[in-house]
C-alpha cells in the first residue's frame, strides 16, 4: 500500500544553519505519528517541509505516492493546525472554518453544511457567529481544528497544538483529540510535540528528534520500554542513565554497578568498547535503609509532588545524581545516607560516541 | 489645584500661538461682505473643487502605490528590503518643495527628461504629491504587514488559498485600519499642500492654500483670504476628526483581549 507521507533524504538549511539533517521517514495511511523532541530538534521544520512552507535544500517529499517537493502549499491539500491557532481575527468563527472551502470553490450550500458539521464535531456548533477574540484558548484551538478538518484532508498536521493551553485544558484536549481520532480513521495524523505524555497518548509510533535529526523511530511501547538510543531513554520517560560496566553481553546481559551484578536487556547490539548505561525509570528506583544489598547514596533533595515524592540521590558508585519517585519518604531528609535498589532487567543502552 | 496650575503654561502657549490668530482671522473674515463675496465666486468654487480632487487623487494614488510597495518590501524577500524600509522613514523628513524642485530638474521644460507642459498641469502636481506622500501610507502599511504572523499566511495557503486570495482575504483586511489611517493622514496633508503647488507654478492650478496666498499676499484682500483660510481649516478639522476616529477604533480593537 502506498504510504500517505514519505520523506526521502529531506534536509533543510536556512543560510548556513542546518534546520533539518537528511530525514528518511514513512507514514502509513491512517497512522498517527508523533514527532517528539526538544526545541531546535527539527520536528517543526520537518512538518513545514511537508506542508510546503519551507523548501527542502535536498531530498524529496512524497504525498500519496506523488512527489510534491515543488508543489506550492495551496495545492497539497493538507490540514494544518499550529500552536498559535492562526485564526483570522477579522473573520467570524464560521467564516474562518469556511475559508478553505471557499478557496476550493465549494458550492455555497455545501459550505454551510460542512461548516456546521465540523463545528459540531469539535463541539463548537453554537459559536459560529463569534469572533476569535471572543473565545477562550481551548475554544480557539477547536475552531482551528475544525477549519483544518473542513477541507477533509487526507493528512492532518498538528504543530504543538496544545502547548499554549494550561495543563488541565491540555488533558481535556488530548481526550478530545483521541475521540476525533477514532471518528476519522482514514486520516493520517502527524503530531509535533515536545510533550512525551501527548505523544504516548495519541501516537501509534513516535519519531524522536534531536539537534535537527531523527534519533529513533518506533511504536510507543517499544520506545518507552526498550529505547535503543540514550537520548530516547532520557527524553521519553525521563529515565536515569546510570553508567555500568558490561560483564557479559547477551540476552540478558550481565552488568556491574557498585560491586553488585545485575541483569539487563540490551535494546540494540552493543558496540565493543563503547560505554553502556542502564536506563532506569524514576519509579523503578527503590529508596530505603542502607544495607549490604543496597547501593549507597546520599539524599540531595526531596520534593513532594502531591501523588508522591521526588528524591534526588547522589550514587556513591558513580558519583552521579539519579532521581527516584516514591510514594512515601518515611522521614528521609536531604543530606541523609540511604540504600538504593535497582531492579534486574532494565534496558541497557550504549552511551557517548 | 497644584496639578491644574501646570495646565496654565501650555494653555497660554496654545491660545497665544493658535487661538488668538484664529480669532483674528475669524474677525477679519467678517469685515464687509467677505463671506458672501468669496463663497459666491467661481474662483472659490473652482479652488475647492480642485483642492478636493487633487487631494482625493493624490490619496488614491498614494494608497495604491504605497500598499503595493509596502507589500513588496514586506513579503517579497530581496536583498536591501530592510534598508529600503528605513529609507521610507528618511523620505518622511524631506520638505515637500524638494520633490517639486527635483521634478523640475527631471521633467521640467529644460529638465533631463523634459516632458513639455506636463509638469505644469494638474497632472504634474498630482504626480509630485503622490511621490511625496506615498511614504505616509507605506510607513503604517509596513508596520501593519509586519504584525501579521507568518503562520496566518501559511495556514491560509495550506487551506487551498492562492497568494492573491491570501492577500485579498487575509493580509489586506488585517492591515485595513492602518491603511485607512495612512490614507486619512495623506488626504489631510494633501488638502493643505502649498509648497509643491507654489514651486511647480502649475498653470490653472489654484488650490485653497494657493487662494489664501493669492488673496492675502498678492491682492491684499485680507477678509477674503481669511474666509478661504477658515473654510480650509474646517475641512482639515473634519478630516482630522475622521482620522482620529479611525485610529481610535484601531487602538481600541488592539486593546481588546484576543
Amino acid at each position: 500500500m502506498t504510504p500517505a507521507v514519505e520523506f526521502r533524504g529531506v534536509s533543510v538549511h536556512f543560510g548556513r544553519t542546518r534546520a533539518l539533517a537528511p530525514l528518511d521517514l514513512t507514514v502509513a495511511r491512517g497512522e498517527t505519528l508523533a514527532l517528539l523532541g526538544p526545541s531546535g530538534s527539527g520536528k517543526s521544520t520537518a512538518l513545514k517541509a511537508l506542508a510546503g512552507f519551507v523548501r527542502p535544500s535536498a531530498g524529496r517529499v512524497w504525498l500519496d505516492g506523488e512527489d510534491v517537493t515543488g508543489v506550492p502549499p495551496h495545492r497539497r491539500g493538507l490540514g494544518v493546525v499550529v500552536q498559535s491557532y492562526a485564526l483570522f481575527p477579522h473573520m467570524r468563527v464560521a467564516d474562518n472554518v469556511a475559508f478553505g472551502l471557499k478557496a476550493r470553490k465549494t458550492p455555497r450550500a455545501e459550505i454551510a453544511a460542512r461548516v456546521a458539521e465540523v463545528l459540531d464535531l469539535v463541539g463548537m456548533g453554537q459559536y459560529g457567529r463569534r469572533y476569535p477574540r471572543e473565545l477562550s484558548g481551548g475554544q480557539q484551538q477547536r475552531v482551528a481544528l475544525a477549519r483544518a478538518l473542513a477541507i477533509r484532508p487526507g493528512v492532518l498536521l498538528l504543530d504543538e497544538p496544545l502547548s499554549a493551553l494550561d495543563a488541565a485544558l491540555r488533558e481535556d484536549m488530548v481526550a478530545e483529540l483521541l475521540r476525533l481520532r477514532a471518528e476519522l480513521p482514514g486520516t493520517t495524523l502527524i503530531y509535533v510535540t515536545h510533550d512525551q505524555g501527548e505523544a504516548l497518548a495519541l501516537a501509534d509510533r513516535i519519531a524522536v528528534m534531536r539537534d535537527s535529526r531523527l534519533v529513533e523511530i518506533g511504536p510507543c511501547q517499544q520506545l518507552y520500554r526498550a529505547p535503543a538510543a540514550e537520548f530516547t531513554a532520557s527524553f521519553l520517560g525521563a529515565a536515569n542513565l546510570i553508567p555500568v560496566e558490561l560483564v557479559r553481553d547477551g540476552h540478558p546481559a550481565l552488568v556491574r554497578l557498585g560491586g553488585r551484578e545485575l541483569t539487563a536487556e540490551p535494546t540494540a547490539p552493543l558496540t565493543p568498547g563503547r560505554a553502556v548505561a542502564l536506563g532506569v525509570r524514576p519509579h523503578r528506583v527503590g529508596v530505603g535503609e542502607p544495607g549490604p544489598d543496597a547501593l549507597h547514596a546520599l539524599v540531595r533533595g526531596v520534593q513532594w509532588r502531591g501523588t508522591g515524592y521526588r528524591v534526588d540521590l547522589e550514587l556513591d558508585a558513580t558519583g552521579g545524581t539519579i532521581r527516584a519517585e516514591v510514594s512515601e519518604v518515611d522521614g528521609i531528609v536531604p543530606g541523609q545516607a540511604v540504600g538504593v535498589s535497582i531492579p534486574d532487567g532494565c534496558p541497557l543502552v550504549g552511551v557517548g560516541p | 489645584m497644584s496639578r491644574t496650575r501646570w495646565l496654565v503654561p501650555p494653555l497660554v502657549v496654545l491660545l497665544g500661538l493658535f487661538g488668538y490668530p484664529l480669532v483674528l482671522v475669524t474677525g477679519e473674515s467678517f469685515t464687509g461682505d467677505a463671506w458672501a463675496g468669496v463663497l459666491g465666486s467661481a474662483e472659490f468654487r473652482d479652488a475647492v473643487g480642485q483642492t478636493v480632487l487633487l487631494a482625493l487623487g493624490a490619496t488614491a494614488g498614494c494608497v495604491l502605490l504605497g500598499t503595493f510597495l509596502a507589500l513588496v518590501i514586506a513579503f517579497v524577500p530581496f536583498p536591501g528590503a530592510r534598508t529600503l524600509s528605513r529609507l521610507v522613514d528618511t523620505v518622511l523628513a524631506f520638505p515637500s518643495f524638494l520633490i517639486a524642485l527635483a521634478f523640475t530638474f527631471l521633467y521640467g521644460s529644460a529638465g533631463v527628461f523634459g516632458a513639455g507642459s506636463f509638469l505644469y498641469s494638474p497632472w504634474g502636481v498630482l504626480l509630485a504629491e503622490i511621490t511625496f506622500y506615498t511614504p505616509f501610507v507605506m510607513r503604517p502599511a509596513l508596520a501593519a504587514f509586519g504584525e501579521i504572523p507568518a503562520s496566518h499566511l501559511d495556514v491560509a495557503a495550506s487551506l487551498g488559498a492562492r497568494p492573491g486570495r491570501v492577500l485579498w482575504r487575509v493580509v489586506l483586511p488585517a492591515a485595513l485600519p492602518s491603511l485607512a489611517s495612512g490614507a486619512c493622514l495623506t488626504l489631510l496633508l494633501a488638502m493643505n499642500e502649498f509648497g509643491i503647488v507654489l514651486f511647480l507654478g502649475a498653470k490653472g492650478v489654484t488650490t485653497l492654500p494657493m487662494l489664501v496666498y493669492g488673496k492675502g499676499i498678492v491682492t491684499f484682500d485680507f477678509p477674503g483670504a481669511s474666509v478661504v483660510a477658515l473654510v480650509n481649516v474646517v475641512l482639515s478639522l473634519a478630516l482630522y476628526g475622521s482620522y482620529r476616529a479611525l485610529t481610535g477604533r484601531r487602538n481600541r480593537a488592539a486593546l481588546e483581549p484576543a
